[in-house]
């Protein structure tokens, strides 16, 4: 009992100092005190990748549902962030072969607006989807996912008067503090995991343990479904409508569907059904595509040239890297664990689990 | 519009939903079997692409050679795909296998970027294919002409195997009940090698007929075609072959209707696909010739 | 007076009739059992009353009203709950989340107050864990709350999923041959806690059973399906000396 009282204690002050350690950071990071641009974006990046990656995983591996339409979501937030808040004096300069739409062309909405409003348009599409897909079996939402990811693009390309076609939308307004990514992906983050240690949560997990007992124990499966499903979108777009301020600039190639590929690999890395797991693993691939980056640019190494190293490397290496996971580690670096003191401490004096086991952890 | 001008596109419609169709069929068998999106399917369609341009245009090959060649590395391929990114995750959860099927899709994709580049390349011209004929002041390539007949013969040679030889038999048991099938004896990995065989054979045909109508081939060329193909298979009755190639058929020729009456929406073509995904799935869920398939419970 | 009542039921899949004409009514407050030889369609029979499959034809009734067309949670919600032949509980999940979920259907608060745990919904969270730690230590499975369903042993899960039926509060258990695979000791237990959990709870069981010597024992009426169709029913001894039954069972022998 007093070693349990005294683990409670140890890991509060721990979380203490670690939440002062990253504050820190962040502080002197958003201060030019350390660091440069370059990392700041990279780092930013990370906690827009790391919504929408928890937004997936929420979808796949909280409720099992095989959903691949993050890139489509983020487009609409991005673009409703990229048509609202650009200022109303530069809409004729960017908007200049097929004008704006007059309506539009009125509008100029504070940036919290536009991005909650990309969050609930694109809530809005996902329920759209959902509702004729997830009464049926889940295998159709992958492809009408996958499909939907490639039809807002084409939309997007299309309605020039809205989207300004594929010349994309520039001088989006930027943020001056890396508080904004990370302050709202804290925030976006927080709520999912609330959301999935609530009751919905547990009705989502029970779901995709067996979508026959859940019904079974009064569950109605298409609410929950199409709940989890337009979450997962609201979240996926306001990581849209942060990426579209991080880059100052959208347009639709911006969000092919491969990018949707990206969150895969996180969810996988990390671990289907694993919050922490999947932060961890946005910062680590984020920051590991920049690395691979130079596999694809043969000029950047002074000169000498390797035959291998040419356009394309980089995805090649990234693939059989999702491969590679899938088939040989497949439970990620958490599985459903959820990393606390305890398992870092278990870990770090050898301690391991034998046996992989659920939250808690407590198998003979 | 003409009288003329609408047979034409009715020529075209017809053609290019036998293209869809032959596609359609590799995915509706491997889901039939495995209960698989073998997404890498369409990709696999692409390869056989560029295998025909490297066979013809780098080494030369008479056509008829280059053919052979072509459906032998296209089947070789696709087993190579099955063994390696399906077969070692038979027994895990099924979101696995879709993202490892997701995973040979992309790496498909990637390799041919990075090997071909993604600029297009120019598909070789195959006069037998591409030699317009005039038929009652209709103009077609004889590749548009025969793809039905290719199309038919091959559904019929598929039925064949399927409803009469032992493998064909197998492969209908597997898809009714895996695991009591594996229980009687039935060589599991030589029915899903078989079906991959036959899929990836359908797919180099679709690719050489698909290249002589679209002669610009680059590493996401498969894409569309591949989702639309499982759409297609989902429209017909998805693990029905002959459902396949109505669904085929259909696909094709509302896309090619769309162009022609609506042309204001060209750029919505592949939209449309998934609209008519989202219908069927209101509508009749199972499909237009499918089973109405009960979950045990 | 009945509380459920299956009337003319009949169920094709097909060609094939599983289910022919099938009339029940069980008695509110007892034990009632439905034997047969395997695939004369009792566990079709317990799919079409928990809405898994829709008739072809009849309806079945629940306090007097028509539960037919309504999905599986709707019919839960109205108080009848089940479990399964082939144990299906929640097997990644701890004992607890596996009765915390049943208890999901009763929950007022919307998802938005369940996120930001507003107070209302804290005190509904609350209520449910100490309704379900109640209903374990009452079944006596409070010891294996924060165990791994999925690392129970088989008798175990076989009375958490029993006990994950009744968090749904339900008036009607329906039991699909809950001694399954259990040896005579683990039976003769099973036997008892039925016994236990009917009066504990004032519940009305109607179960699929191929142990005779569980049927024979606990049941107060029992129904005997072959074919799909309902070939006698009565008291055990009523049924044990029937000369259709006696043929059924002796017909299929190697299956029973």
């Amino acid at each position: 009992m007093m070693n349990k009282i005294n683990n409670k204690k140890t890991s509060l002050y721990l979380n203490i100092l670690l939440i002062v350690i990253f504050a820190a950071v962040i502080t002197l990071l958003d201060t030019n005190v350390i660091g440069d641009a370059y990392v700041r974006r990279i780092l930013n990046l990370s906690a827009i990748y790391a919504i929408v990656s928890v937004s997936m995983n929420l979808v796949n591996g909280f409720t099992g549902l095989f959903s691949l339409g993050q890139a489509g979501f983020m487009a609409i937030g991005a673009y409703s962030v990229a048509i609202f808040t650009v200022p109303l004096a530069e809409r004729a300069k960017i908007f200049y072969i097929t004008p704006q739409n007059p309506v539009l062309a009125q509008i100029e909405l504070p940036f919290v607006a536009a991005l909650l409003l990309g969050g609930f348009l694109a809530a809005l599409v996902a329920i759209m989807i959902g509702v004729p897909v997830l009464r049926l079996k889940s295998d159709y939402l992958a492809i009408a996912t996958l499909g939907f990811s490639e039809i807002i693009r084409i939309v997007f390309t299309n309605i020039k008067s809205i989207t300004n076609g594929a010349l994309g939308i520039k001088n989006i307004p930027t943020m001056p503090t890396m508080w904004v990514f990370f302050g709202i992906a804290i925030i976006s983050i927080g709520f999912m995991r609330l959301l999935i240690t609530s009751s919905y949560g547990r009705a989502f997990k029970a779901i995709r343990e067996d979508e026959v007992a859940a019904e079974a124990m009064g569950i109605n499966l298409f609410k929950h479904k199409v709940m989890s499903f337009s979450i997962g979108a609201f979240f996926a777009g306001i990581g849209g409508g942060l990426l579209a301020t991080l880059f100052a600039t959208v347009d639709p190639n911006q969000f092919y569907f491969p990018v949707t590929y990206n969150f895969l690999l996180i969810i996988v890395l990390g671990g289907m059904g694993s919050i922490s797991g999947t932060i961890i693993a946005s910062f680590v691939v984020t920051a590991g595509l920049e690395i691979l980056r130079f596999f694809d640019e043969p000029l950047t190494l002074f000169g000498i040239s390797i035959p291998l190293f040419r356009p394309g490397l980089r995805m090649v290496i990234f693939s059989i890297l999702l491969m590679l996971l899938v088939l040989f580690f497949r439970n990620g670096l958490l599985g459903q664990k959820e990393l606390s003191w305890k398992l870092i401490i278990d870990l770090l004096s050898g301690k391991l689990p034998r046996k992989k086991t659920g939250e808690g952890g407590g198998v003979q | 519009m003409t009288g003329q001008l609408f047979l034409q596109q009715l020529a075209n419609g017809i053609s290019l939903g036998s293209l869809y169709a032959l596609l359609a069929i590799g995915y509706t068998m491997v889901y039939g079997i495995l209960r698989l999106i073998n997404f890498a399917h369409g990709d696999i369609f692409m390869m056989a692409a560029y295998f025909m341009i490297f066979s013809i245009i780098t080494f030369k090959l008479p056509w008829f050679v280059a053919i052979i060649i072509v459906i032998t590395a296209t089947v070789a391929l696709g087993v190579l795909v099955e063994k390696t990114a399906y077969k070692p995750l038979r027994n895990a959860p099924r979101m696995s296998i879709m993202i490892s099927a997701i995973g040979a899709s992309f790496l498909l994709e990637n390799l041919a970027t990075y090997l071909f580049t993604g600029v297009p390349r120019g598909f070789p011209d195959i006069k037998v294919l591409t030699t317009t004929v005039k038929i009652g002041g209709l103009s077609l390539t004889i590749a548009t002409l025969i793809t039905p007949f290719v199309t038919l013969i091959l559904l019929y040679a598929v039925l064949f195997i399927t409803n009469k030889t032992k493998i064909g038999m197998a492969m209908r048991a597997v898809s009714k009940d895996f695991e009591t099938a594996k229980l009687m004896g039935i060589n599991i990995n030589k029915v899903i090698s078989s079906t991959f065989i036959i899929g990836s054979s359908l797919a180099a045909i679709g690719a050489i007929l698909w290249g002589s109508r679209y002669p610009s081939i680059m590493p996401l060329t498969g894409v569309m075609p591949g989702l639309k193909c499982f759409i297609a298979a989902v429209l017909g009755g998805i693990g029905n072959t002959a459902g396949a190639v109505l669904g085929g058929f259909i696909l094709g020729m509302a896309e090619i209707m769309l162009i022609t009456f609506l042309p204001a929406f060209t750029g919505y073509r592949d939209a449309m696909a998934f609209v008519i995904l989202i219908v069927v799935l209101l509508v009749k869920p199972t499909g237009l010739l499918g089973e109405k398939v009960t979950d045990k419970v | 007076m009945s509380i459920l009542k299956i009337d003319n039921v009949t169920m094709k899949f097909g060609g094939v009739t599983a289910v022919n004409n099938l009339n029940i009514e069980i008695q509110e407050g007892r034990i009632e059992a439905l034997i047969g030889p395997n695939g004369a369609g009792k566990t079709t029979a317990f799919n079409v009353i928990t809405g898994v499959y829709m008739p072809t034809q009849g309806s079945v009734y629940y306090k007097g009203e028509k539960i037919t067309g309504l999905t599986p949670d709707k019919i839960t919600k109205k108080g009848i709950a089940r479990t399964f032949q082939n144990i299906r509980l929640f097997k990644n999940l701890t004992v607890f989340e596996n009765i915390l979920i049943a208890n999901h259907l009763r929950l007022n608060s919307n998802f938005l107050s369940g996120t930001l745990r507003l107070p209302w919904y804290s005190k509904e969270e609350r209520q449910m864990r100490e309704k379900s730690e109640m209903l374990l230590d009452k079944l006596d499975l409070l010891r294996l709350k924060n165990e791994i369903a999925h690392s129970l042993p088989y008798g175990e899960q076989r009375k958490l999923e029993i006990a994950r039926a009744l968090a749904t509060d339900a008036d009607l258990l329906l039991l699909d041959e809950p001694a399954a695979g259990m040896n005579p000791s683990e039976t003769m237990e099973l036997s008892e806690f039925i016994h236990t959990i009917r009066d504990e709870f004032k519940l009305t069981i109607f179960m699929i059973e191929h142990h005779m010597d569980l049927v024979m024992e606990i049941s107060e009426k029992i129904y005997v399906l072959d074919f799909g169709q309902l070939i006698a029913q009565g008291t055990a001894d009523e049924v044990k000396n029937d000369q259709r039954v006696i043929e059924a069972y002796l017909g299929v022998e190697e299956d029973a």
